[in-house]
């Protein structure tokens, strides 16, 4: 496969504090990367670093074919970049923001202008247009960031927590948009906190923690470490934990654990039908059922099973029984 | 989806030509930002109508400069002082652009870095020009008269925007390098005061103790002064004004030099 982005054995510190401790990666060109790890993992580091704002203390990268330490300028003309926070001027329009960058990307006036409007209309800030950003909403602003970044058509994008801070409606339009570009051609590479994202976006995800990649595989591949499908019940009352536990493993043939303080039980259940079953011998056993659930490893079980903690904000991955 | 069908490709190195246009769309940048943003129109005359009518009337009274009246002394060295007291808006403007994201998207984008910088000292040059022609004017309300005629003024002109263009140096070495907008607030103006005031912008440095005295004297604000004031109301010309052009000069290459060493840093 044809990679726009490699890098090898990067390491990068800041005073004592290793940001970096030998990151290797590769992402296929056309394909979406989901860089996934909590705040002060070392993703938006490795975010600066590939679109030459940070320079490395050990390791070689290139990005859409070009070295990093030896051709910047010829990475700079082939990357998009969007950082955590805005990056656009407040007091320029949306459209003045976006021909000034195409002016700064190289482009003839005319042509900026051109630009300028074909992207106004794909980010749906049409209407915007001619109004001074500190007038747009926090959405309309994450977008304008957005289309900044394609201004240069790039080959290689790079989002930094696209969504951080966004209301799930802007949140969802964002997705939208990664969507559309991927369609278009562009490699991107995202960093996120949010489980659910690099699940919805990525092609291949990676887990970054305390600078290292701790795995790296498909999110279903990755899900699969932690293993498979579970029975998740709720009971009323607490003291009938141990009967569900009893019944669980007799349906399940398999070892169910529960938590005796919040009534909580699971037992490892590969086969969906097992759901039905385990309503029945519950109900036929007079245990209260006060939610059950048939529920598939979310990266939030993955992330816990690598790193020993959770992952903030995280919302697990549900299949309600009814 | 429309999409314009020229594939945009960037050749690999920056011409003079792509530096020369890049600073030039950035001093746009910053000219809109000054049209817009009613904040800084007082910086730029609320402030200046402040200090000369403030200076000439409370302390014109009590203050004796021989040979002239002291609204003729005050003016050229408040005009001087207020284009240094101007630049701290690039210290600031730079400031808040490292401390937002904007300057990271300029940093990737293939354009030169150098440009972010001179862009905004271009547009020092013309907010000073602005400055020193609408200061004139006020002057002209409580009593300044240029009495040396239109070359030599216009040449005073001159010697202000160089002298402003040496000062914005520094001021944009100072915004790289703080990391906010409230430091570069205060850090901006705070070596300004001394630096105005021991010198010949308020009083004559001959009145000063003898080691203010010294430093008055070799301070280019002070030889930018009395150059400016032999150009519009008399006196001598050549000596402080070959003085003053000698400190732009020095003054620009080193902290020009400084800015570019700052910037280069920032990948670090």
């Amino acid at each position: 496969m044809d990679t726009a982005v490699e890098v090898e054995g990067l390491f990068k510190s800041y005073g004592p504090t290793e940001a970096l401790r030998g990151v290797d990666l590769s992402v296929g060109k056309g394909t979406v990367f989901g860089l996934l790890g909590p705040n002060g993992a070392g993703k938006t580091t490795i975010v600066r670093i590939l679109s030459t704002l940070l320079r490395p203390d050990a390791g070689r990268a290139t990005v859409a074919g070009h070295d990093l330490a030896t051709a910047p300028h010829a990475v700079r003309a082939s990357i998009g970049m969007t950082g955590q926070f805005a990056a656009s001027d407040e007091h320029l329009t949306g459209r003045e923001n976006l021909q000034m960058i195409g002016r700064l990307s190289r482009m003839p006036a005319d042509q900026a202008r051109i630009r300028a409007v074909e992207l106004l209309e794909e980010f749906d800030l049409v209407e915007a247009s001619d109004r001074p950003l500190r007038t747009y909403s926090g959405g309309m602003k994450r977008r304008l960031d957005l289309a900044a970044s394609m201004v240069g058509k790039p080959a290689v994008l790079f989002l930094d927590e696209p969504t951080t801070g966004l209301d799930p409606r802007s949140r969802l339009q964002t997705w939208e948009v990664v969507r559309h570009l991927v369609a278009s051609g562009t490699t991107i590479l995202l960093t996120t906190q949010y489980l659910e994202e690099a699940d919805e976006l990525a092609d291949v995800v990676a887990v970054i923690d305390n600078g290292r990649i701790i795995a790296e595989g498909t999110p279903s591949e990755l899900k699969q470490q932690v293993g498979g499908a579970r029975i998740e019940v709720n009971v009323g009352h607490p003291e009938q934990t141990a009967t569900a536990v009893e019944v669980l493993t007799r349906v399940c043939s398999q070892e169910a654990w529960g938590d005796f303080e919040t009534g909580t039980v699971h037992v490892p259940a590969e086969d969906p039908a097992l759901l039905a079953k385990a309503v029945r011998a519950l109900d036929e056993a007079n245990v209260d059922v006060v939610d059950l659930s048939l529920r598939r490893p979310s990266l939030d079980d993955v992330f816990l099973a690598l790193t020993g903690h959770i992952v903030t904000d995280a919302a697990p991955a549900r299949e309600h029984a009814g | 989806m429309t999409t314009s069908e020229l594939v945009h490709a960037p050749p690999v190195a920056l011409t003079l030509g792509d530096a020369i246009s890049d600073a030039f769309v950035i001093a746009r940048r910053h000219l809109i930002r000054y049209q817009r943003d009613p904040q800084t129109l007082v910086f730029l005359f609320v402030q200046p109508i402040m200090f000369i009518l403030l200076f000439s009337y409370v302390f014109g009274g009590s203050i004796d400069i021989p040979g002239m009246d002291y609204t003729s002394f005050l003016v050229p060295g408040i005009i001087a002082q207020t284009v240094t007291f101007n630049n701290v808006g690039t210290s600031i403007a730079i400031a808040e652009d490292l401390q937002k994201g904007i300057m990271d998207r300029f940093r990737s984008l293939p354009m030169s870095g150098f440009s972010v910088i001179a862009g905004r000292v271009l547009t020092d040059l013309l907010v000073t020009t602005v400055t020193v022609v609408f200061m004139t004017a006020v002057g002209y309300l409580v009593g300044f008269r240029i009495t040396t005629g239109f070359v030599p003024a216009l040449a005073g002109l001159g010697l202000l925007v160089i002298f402003g263009f040496s000062f914005s140096w520094i001021a944009a070495f100072i915004g790289i390098k703080v990391n906010s907008v409230e430091v570069a607030q205060s850090a901006g103006f705070v070596w300004l005061f001394p630096l105005n005031f021991i010198s010949s912008v308020f009083v004559v440095p001959a009145t000063m103790p003898s080691a203010l005295k010294a430093f008055a004297d070799v301070n280019p604000i002070t030889l930018t002064v009395d150059a400016l004031r032999g150009l519009t109301v008399g006196g001598p010309v050549a000596d402080p004004l070959v003085g003053a052009l000698i400190w732009a000069a020095v003054i620009s290459v080193v902290f020009g030099f400084l800015v570019v060493r700052a910037w280069d840093g920032l990948i670090d």
